[in-house]
């Protein structure tokens, strides 16, 4: 009993479907993010059929897959949008999206409102134009402020605003928290991580230490806040953050990309994670059969951790996180809140560093039209 | 089998750290997702 | 000896899965999801899972219990129904 039987170590073993997953609609973006995780920008001619997205949608509701969660890109560039979400809905298949807000004009916002089952995600990366901008582009912040505003008008209900910590962001929680506050929204922190453009900014843009320690006490003041439990590599810190404090990769989620590949998360778009693609012989298959898969499903190995007394709380962080950055599996967490990672990354040859494939960034910068 | 002298009935003992039978998780929170 | 009552549910009374929710089976139980409320619970016995899907069958929620537990469980599992009441994921009438 205890330990070896709770839902933690369950869920390691990894479930018949996931609980719920990520599937990015599109790689075509307006805006040009410098951490964008899936370096999007441009279209890939290869993308999912209407048809095709539609059959996902299906199988998603038929394997009893409750609620996925869309981005991209931008998903609300696809012309099949709204009908690819209706489709969703309508056979109960819950779902949140992600998105930058430029097209939720008082029209989108209506509609919005009027569909069930239905969360949304705002993105900003600062609580101030100038703050958010530099990471996001010219006029992107107004814009996300102007969906907001429409989604309140048209009484969609709560939405929630979802922030990247940084070095610059992390320094602005109070303002993120009386914004989402005056909205009436859910407010949401995520972990950057070093994936698709982000290894870019890594160095000069991941919190340090001190501020993760700020964050950690800011969030147990506030269990209502949401992060997508991408702190947990924190949790060695003290007690445990809100949610399973676990890795979902490959065993409670999974990514679908634009073209139908199947990652083991969102932050590893890369070869070494790929377990195969829906328009072999769906996604169940891939889910179930997938070797990178399986693997993730064995009990873990502390590697370079086992001496540490809190691997139990952080699992030796994230795997994206270490990847990206050039560690090994086995090494500790890029930002271990005890200095093992960075100790690790200072002895390694780091010139030689994975990228994120496919890259779909724009050549050309992009111009957003003030509002 | 240890003698039963100096030890507590072990079937009450597991009742104690029996875990709950009903966890509940938020939907947000499983990392992996947007 | 009453430890953790949960003064409010009743389970002499009548109770139903909610029509909101879905259950998926896993092996070690089965995965609830209240797709209004969102919430995401987890039924971590088989017994637990039976006493869901079959509640609505019984007068009430001590019956199902009864039949479908052993009498020293009885509590353990009244317990865990009212948890589930807490969310929303059963219904009386």
């Amino acid at each position: 009993m205890g330990a070896e039987s709770s839902l933690r170590n369950r869920f390691e073993r990894g479930l018949a479907a996931p609980i719920c997953l990520t599937w990015e609609l599109t790689y075509a973006c307006n805006l040009a993010c410098t951490h964008c995780l899936s370096s999007s920008g441009r279209r890939d001619p290869r993308e999912l059929s209407t048809a095709e997205a539609k059959a996902l949608i299906d199988e998603i509701a038929a394997m009893q897959i409750f609620y996925v969660n869309i981005g991209g890109g931008e998903p609300m560039i696809r012309r099949d949008f709204f009908e690819l979400v209706e489709h969703a809905v309508n056979q109960h298949v819950g779902v949140k999206f992600s998105t930058n807000g430029t097209r939720i004009d008082e029209g989108a916002a209506k509609r919005l409102a009027g569909i069930d089952y239905l969360d949304i995600q705002i993105s900003i990366d600062g609580a101030d134009a100038a703050t958010s901008d530099r990471i996001r582009g010219a006029a992107s912040y107004d814009h996300a402020r102007r969906a907001m505003d429409n989604l309140m008008e048209a009484d969609f209900g709560q939405f929630k605003i979802s922030v990247v910590m940084t070095r610059e962001s992390i320094e602005q929680l109070d303002d993120f928290e009386s914004l989402a506050k005056n909205y009436g929204a859910e407010l949401r922190l995520t972990r950057l991580r070093p994936s698709g453009r982000g290894v870019e900014v890594w160095n000069e843009l991941h919190p340090t230490l001190e501020q993760n320690r700020r964050l950690y006490k800011w969030l147990k003041e506030r269990p209502n806040v949401l992060t997508g439990d991408s702190f947990f590599h924190l949790s060695a810190l003290g007690s445990p953050l809100e949610g399973l404090n676990l890795c979902g990769a490959g065993r409670v989620v999974c990514l679908i990309d634009p073209v139908g590949d199947v990652y083991a998360c969102p932050f590893v778009i890369h070869d070494e994670f790929l377990a195969g693609n829906v328009r072999d012989a769906g996604f169940g298959a891939v889910w179930t059969n997938s070797s990178l898969f399986r693997s993730l499903r064995e009990p873990g190995n502390p590697g370079a951790c086992a001496s540490c007394g809190s691997y139990d709380a952080c699992r030796g962080g994230c795997m994206a996180a270490k990847f990206f950055t050039g560690l090994e599996m086995s090494d500790p967490d890029p930002e271990c809140v005890f200095g093992h990672g960075e100790t690790a990354l200072a002895a390694k040859q780091v010139s030689i560093r994975p990228i994120s494939s496919p890259d779909h960034s724009r050549r050309v910068p992009v111009t957003l039209v003030a509002r | 089998m240890p003698g039963t002298l100096i030890e507590a009935d072990p079937t009450d003992e597991i009742e104690e750290i029996e875990e709950l039978l009903v966890e509940e998780v938020s939907i947000d929170g499983l990392c992996g997702v947007y | 000896m009453s430890l953790t009552t949960t003064d409010a549910f009743d389970a002499s009374k009548y109770w139903q899965l909610s029509e909101m929710v879905s259950l998926r089976d896993e092996e070690f139980g089965a995965l609830a999801y209240h797709h209004v409320n969102r919430r995401l619970v987890f039924l971590k016995s088989r017994e637990l899972v039976e006493i869901v899907r079959h509640l609505g069958d019984f007068e009430c929620a001590d019956d199902a219990v009864r039949a479908l537990t052993p009498a020293d469980q009885h509590d353990r599992y009244v317990t865990a129904l009212g948890a589930l009441e807490k969310s929303a994921l059963i219904r009386g009438r």
